[in-house]
């Protein structure tokens, strides 16, 4: 083998510090480009959304109001929840549209991120960056969409007679349990799915059994009159139970249980605080375990 | 920068997909796998300010090594080490959304490259008018041609600062002006000092830009020289290598056949490659079954598509070649000057009866080729040319 000695090879310059090339990981160390590439790719998709079609945005609004509307009529001229006896129930359509809301976030945060690595295979194959961008984009992306939404709640909120309370000061608190649930869903589905190809269906029907599972036509205070303590301890296991919960109590009115009342004491709210955590790391653990060989594996 | 022993093993999967249901099912089952050495124990130190080149051919491991300097794929063994700001890009227009217009494409490109949204503000109109599409910067990409394409992704990754930059396979895109342009880009790039790893099929650029360059084949380095050589081993990988149709001629009812056909270089060596401007000979061994006065021997040489450069032919100048008896074998040889331009050509030996024309040993069509290897001009022929420019 020639070593190609005698070549001509220019002069050195200045020798900036030698720093091995490691292979791709979830975070790679730089969080402002990290930032900045998450942030970029959820705009450009929100972007698309809104200017792809002449009515953009309308359509991501669509979906949940068609939902509630649905919902509503059933409900109230059907099933007669809101002349019931049961606590705020004067607010049901506040409460409906606030729980569908937050719920259609999860959903677009988690479900958008089933396929998000695969789908974005072509930059992953061709470009060093964090891994991890890409299903925080996703959950950026719904959250964007989430921020707009909940405008929309609160014009019919207020609309429907809701006083501003000292209270909504909470909501940064339900918003950011409710992010740090649905990242941590999003980075297990993201990861799992470039092995496991049926995971979407699987967690498609889940989503669906997850809406029905939680306060979202029913408020906890009409399900705690119906089942046993212990089934009302299974029921507010679920994280998503007690953020919808507590998202009645603190924004629409203070005659729905909060999430502590609903649990006893709000020392049990460790419970589902614990379980979001531990969501949050397994779903990190596990992408960041994958990150490195998930362009060779897609 | 610098690469040591570095290996890559891929590991395919003899089912694809597997699903979350198979593994339920069939929990103990032990996927098998097939093992390709993508890339085998690689070994090169880069210099800063280097202009390097990788070639290979399709499957030998050259992208694959790319990815691995720019980190998307991690290293199964050794390690790779790097000075400075290595640019991301592997390939151009990665990330380019066709629904947006080229204003938002390359910021979005600069900022997977590295840059900061006002680093990339900042030099959009750098980039659109090196790209020469002012008059289209709020068009979608969709309505782009593809030219258009191209020169938008490589004026954004060019314009990207970073002392190392990895390119795979762009040149050979762009009209003729523009690919000057990336030309000269690629010597402001060299002279400013940026170490450049260029993968390439396009001996012509390997050899204009590259201080060295690299061979691989199979995962493994099978050469590290100078470019003019790398190119010629290249071409040899190429070419040489292939099973060469040389059917021997079927004997005619005398018996006398061609035996064989090739090319020599100038030093008498057989050769299947060769430089431009390197002189060559056409080279014949004939078995001569009958008697033979003054037989025509000739050489055709014809391009790939067929059209004839040359015909060779011993009686040319009226002169004789002699009488021959049967029994013996000859060797004819043609000389040519290096005139001829870088091209595959094809040999067809044959051989005539003197006065008739009529063919006396049964001719074998391209028994033999050569490749010349080099810069075309674009003529068919490198006649030597004097130019003479005078002012008046």
């Amino acid at each position: 083998m020639s070593t190609g000695q005698g070549v001509r090879l220019p002069l050195p310059g200045r020798a900036p510090a030698r720093h091995r090339v490691h292979g791709p990981s979830a975070l790679s160390g730089d969080l402002r480009r990290f930032w900045s590439l998450t942030f970029t790719l959820a705009r450009t998709e929100f972007k698309l959304r809104f200017f792809g079609s002449a009515l953009g945005y309308l359509w991501t609004l669509v979906r949940p109001l068609l939902l509630f509307g649905v919902l509503w009529v059933f409900f109230t001229q059907v099933g007669h929840v809101n002349d019931s006896t049961a606590p705020g129930a004067g607010y049901y359509g506040v409460q409906l549209l606030g729980s569908i809301v937050l719920f259609t976030f999860f959903a677009e945060a988690t479900g958008g991120a089933v396929r998000s690595m695969v789908d974005r295979e072509n930059l992953l194959r061709k470009i060093h960056f964090p891994r991890l961008v890409i299903p925080a984009s996703i959950v950026l992306l719904a959250m964007f969409n989430l921020g707009l939404n909940l405008v929309v709640v609160f014009v019919f909120a207020l609309g429907s007679g809701v006083t501003p309370m000292l209270s909504w000061l909470v909501l940064p608190l339900i918003v950011g349990g409710l992010v740090l649930l649905s990242s941590g869903v999003a980075m297990l589905l993201s990861a799992l799915f470039v092995y496991f190809r049926d995971i979407q269906p699987i967690w498609e029907v889940i989503s669906q059994i997850l809406f029905y599972a939680s306060p979202v036509i029913i408020s906890i205070d009409t399900v705690r009159e119906k089942v046993s303590a212990t089934v009302l301890h299974l029921y507010m296991l679920n994280p998503l139970a007690v953020i919808f919960q507590q998202f009645r109590h603190s924004m629409v009115t203070h005659a729905t249980l909060s999430a502590g009342q609903a649990l006893g004491s709000w020392a049990a709210l460790l419970e589902p605080f614990a379980i979001v955590v531990g969501i949050f790391a397994i779903g990190f653990a596990v992408f960041n375990r994958s990150a490195a060989k998930i362009a060779e594996n897609l | 920068m610098s690469i040591e022993t570095v290996s890559k093993t891929f590991r395919l999967p003899h089912q694809q997909y597997s699903t979350l249901k198979e593994r339920v099912l069939h929990p103990f089952r032990t996927t098998e796998y097939d093992e390709l050495n993508a890339v085998r124990d690689i070994s090169v130190e880069i210099a800063t300010g280097e202009f390097f080149g990788i070639v290979g051919r399709n499957g030998s491991g050259k992208s694959t090594l790319l990815k691995c300097i720019a980190g998307i794929y991690g290293v199964d063994a050794g390690r790779i080490s790097i000075a400075g700001r290595l640019s991301p890009f592997i390939e151009l227009g990665v990330g380019f959304n066709m629904d947006l217009t080229a204003r938002d494409n390359v910021v979005i490109n600069a900022i997977m490259l590295g840059l900061s949204r006002r680093e990339a503000r900042a030099r959009f109109d750098e980039v659109i008018d090196f790209a020469e599409l002012e008059e289209f910067v709020d068009l979608k990409l969709k309505n782009y041609s593809s030219g258009m394409l191209v020169r938008l992704a490589f004026a954004t990754a060019i314009l990207v600062d970073a002392e190392i930059l990895l390119i795979d396979e762009v040149l050979a895109v762009g009209d003729a002006a523009f690919q000057q342009k990336c030309f000269e880009e690629f010597f402001r790039l060299k002279r400013e000092g940026k170490t450049i790893v260029f993968v390439s099929h396009d001996m012509f650029s390997v050899e204009r830009f590259c201080d060295r360059a690299m061979l691989m084949e199979r995962g493994a380095m099978l050469q590290l020289a100078d470019p003019h050589t790398i190119a010629r081993a290249y071409h040899k990988l190429n070419f040489g290598d292939l099973p060469h149709e040389a059917p021997q001629s079927a004997p005619d009812e005398g018996g006398s056949a061609i035996l064989d056909a090739w090319f020599e270089s100038s030093g008498g060596e057989r050769v299947t490659t060769v430089s431009q401007e390197e002189p060559l000979s056409m080279c014949f061994e004939v078995r001569l079954e009958e008697d033979l006065e003054d037989p025509v021997f000739a050489a055709t040489l014809r391009t790939e598509l067929g059209h004839t450069i040359i015909v060779a032919r011993s009686d040319q100048h009226g002169s004789s070649s002699g009488s021959f008896r049967a029994g013996e074998t000859v060797t004819v040889r043609f000389a040519l000057p290096g005139w001829l331009t870088p091209s595959r050509y094809m040999l067809t030996p044959s051989v005539a009866r003197e006065g008739t024309g009529e063919a006396a040993v049964a001719m074998v069509e391209d028994m033999t080729s050569v490749v010349v290897h080099g810069n075309s001009t674009g003529g068919i022929l490198e006649l030597p040319v004097e130019t003479r420019i005078e002012r008046a």
